[in-house]
């Protein structure tokens, strides 16, 4: 809203809101500034320019990630207007592991190894963006009513395709299933480093997009009814949100595999900390936030955690975040926040 | 003026709305009545474009309301729901901006400010512009929503059930103050009613509707008679004139 036509009486509060917000972003992205200089520099030993390239590559993965699962999961949860779904529990990540697994089935790891990851990258989000839409919006544009429902559908279909892949898994040569199976287990520090370059750029594209729609994302958290009476085209409306959504889960599926409770995590952090409606302010704070706890968390367990235990606990952050954000989404649930 | 043609909505085999044929006049209040599952909800958001209909054609001012632009059609007509429900954070004020929406596209300008004002005051919402819709009582929450949809200042205001969660004081205030709406401003005002006294004393026009079909219309004096009512009804009602008003009695 542009608080600049106000009047004076009517600014004063939101002034003080905007600067509140304006605030928390400088804050957020200081932090991950911060981090993300520690992450490049503490316990550095050897040649730097090596360590730099190595660490540089493992930084802009965990902050694009962390991008991308963020901005998925709260565009997600306004369309849906619910805070406890999230793209993956609705079975989003599966589909692109099972579309993955597919392509290996039929056209088989030579076949793809020829290509070079960003063209089979791209297809294989075409394939999930044409799929995956369809099959979403078919779910979230007003065919299901009730969301216990949706729920339970995107379980099911979690579930199934799940074990779909499983089974075409167990089909396949041993050689390609060994070509896919370094895919099907999130891990932050295996990430595809090829594909970091086209992922920044499908990142950047999204935000544009998400930038000029920003206040149709205002609109659309009212729910659908209220979105009609003010004038939005809400299919089309949510089949964008879905589309951007099934864009950003493809980049953060092939780069780290699935991760399903971070974006509940971040998305819900971010509702508490930033209690507004504008997309403007949850979106970015969602993001950095989200950047914060993936770089923050890596530095901790690369660094802290290794040194105090003796252990290496390197591969598992995905394993301690899906952990914490499990018991969230447990507890949420408990709490009843699910209405 | 809103002209509905045949129209007919069906959930399964059930027809909900059945084969409806109405004309509801422009200015002034409209009361739609009659039992639960009578379709007047449905009917009311076919209207307004929340639900698609299986058969038939309304229009609003001749405009199409399946064929028309949203948000042109949401510059004329703008439609209150029951049991709204919002996941987001709004304070009162936020909620009622968004009634500026279909003219500002989010970039609000003074005269949208000057637009909210009014509609705070007029629902008397100026102490709890800041507070948050979580933090307020049904009725407050109520009277946010109301406010939303006058600030939206259409020609043709739908409303389900806005005396839903409103205490007496309340209730008439609401009454009170939409017939101010339509009688100051012009507007139009079709509304949900459960209670035929309501109806009674502010509507000029009653629709009477039972079983997905239009039983009665006719203005208070040729609705509120025992005749009618136990029709549309079943119940025995015994109407006084009170104050040169027909009070209707069936406790």
């Amino acid at each position: 809203m542009a608080e600049t036509d106000a009047q004076p009486t009517i600014a004063t509060p939101r002034i003080g809101a905007i600067a509140r917000h304006w605030r928390l972003l400088a804050g957020l992205t200081l932090a991950v500034i911060i981090l993300s200089v520690l992450f490049m520099t503490v316990g550095a030993k050897g040649d730097w320019s090596f360590v730099l390239a190595y660490r540089g590559k493992k930084l802009a993965a965990l902050i694009l990630i962390g991008f991308a699962i963020a901005i998925s999961t709260v565009l997600f949860q306004t369309v849906t207007g619910n805070r406890i779904l999230t793209p993956a529990i609705m079975g989003f990540d599966r589909l692109y592991m099972l579309i993955q697994t597919l392509m290996v089935f039929f056209i088989g790891s030579t076949g793809l190894a020829a290509q070079s990851p960003q063209v089979m990258f791209l297809f294989e989000t075409a394939v999930m963006m044409l799929f995956g839409g369809l099959l979403f919006r078919f779910i979230f544009t007003g065919a299901v009513r009730s969301l216990h429902l949706v729920v339970l559908i995107g379980i099911v279909l979690g579930v199934f395709f799940q074990s779909l892949t499983n089974l075409m898994q167990r089909m396949i040569d041993p050689n390609e299933f060994a070509f896919l199976q370094d895919r099907y287990f999130a891990s932050f520090n295996t990430v595809e480093t090829d594909l970091l370059a086209i992922t920044a750029l499908i990142l950047i594209a999204v935000s544009a997009i998400a930038w000029r729609f920003l206040h149709v994302f205002d609109v659309l958290s009212l729910g659908r009814e209220a979105a009609l009476n003010l004038g939005l085209d809400h299919k089309r409306a949510v089949t964008l949100v879905l589309a951007l959504v099934t864009l950003l889960v493809s980049v953060s599926t092939a780069l780290v595999g699935p991760v399903t409770f971070f974006g509940l995590l971040v998305a819900n952090m971010a509702y508490l900390i930033a209690p507004t409606y504008r997309h403007a302010v949850i979106l970015p704070v969602a993001a950095l936030l989200a950047m914060i706890c993936l770089v923050g968390g890596q530095l901790l367990l690369d660094h802290v955690m290794s040194l105090m235990i003796g252990l290496d606990f390197g591969a598992n952050l995905a394993v301690i975040i899906e952990f914490i954000g499990g018991i969230v989404f447990i507890l949420m649930l408990v709490r009843g926040a699910a209405r | 003026m809103i002209v509905i043609n045949n129209v007919t909505k069906r959930y399964g085999d059930t027809p909900v709305v059945d084969n409806v044929s109405l004309a509801l006049p422009p200015r002034g209040v409209t009361a739609l009545i009659g039992p639960n599952g009578a379709g007047k909800s449905t009917l009311l958001s076919m209207i307004a474009r929340l639900l698609p209909m299986d058969h038939g054609q309304i229009t609003v001012d001749g405009m199409d309301v399946v064929e028309t632009a949203s948000d042109r059609l949401a510059r004329r007509l703008s439609i209150l729901r029951q049991d709204n429900h919002v996941t987001a954070r709004l304070t009162v004020r936020d909620l009622v901006s968004f009634g500026r929406y279909p003219y500002s596209k989010g970039r609000l300008t003074t005269k949208d400010n000057d637009h909210i004002e009014r509609a705070l005051a007029f629902l008397e919402l100026e102490p709890f512009a800041a507070r948050f819709l979580d933090e307020l009582s049904g009725g407050q929450r109520q009277r946010a929503f109301v406010a939303m949809v006058l600030c939206q200042d259409t020609d043709y205001v739908l409303l389900d059930e806005p005396l839903n969660n409103l205490d007496m004081k309340h209730s008439v205030g609401m009454m009170k103050l939409l017939r101010r709406t339509a009688d100051e401003w012009g507007k139009t005002i079709v509304l949900v009613l459960h209670d035929i006294n309501f109806a009674s004393c502010y509507a000029d026009n009653i629709v009477a509707m039972r079983d997905g079909a239009v039983l009665h219309q006719g203005s208070p004096r040729a609705i509120i008679r025992p005749e009618t009512l136990k029709d549309i009804y079943e119940v025995d009602v015994a109407v006084h004139d009170i104050e040169g008003r027909r009070i209707g009695v069936y406790f």
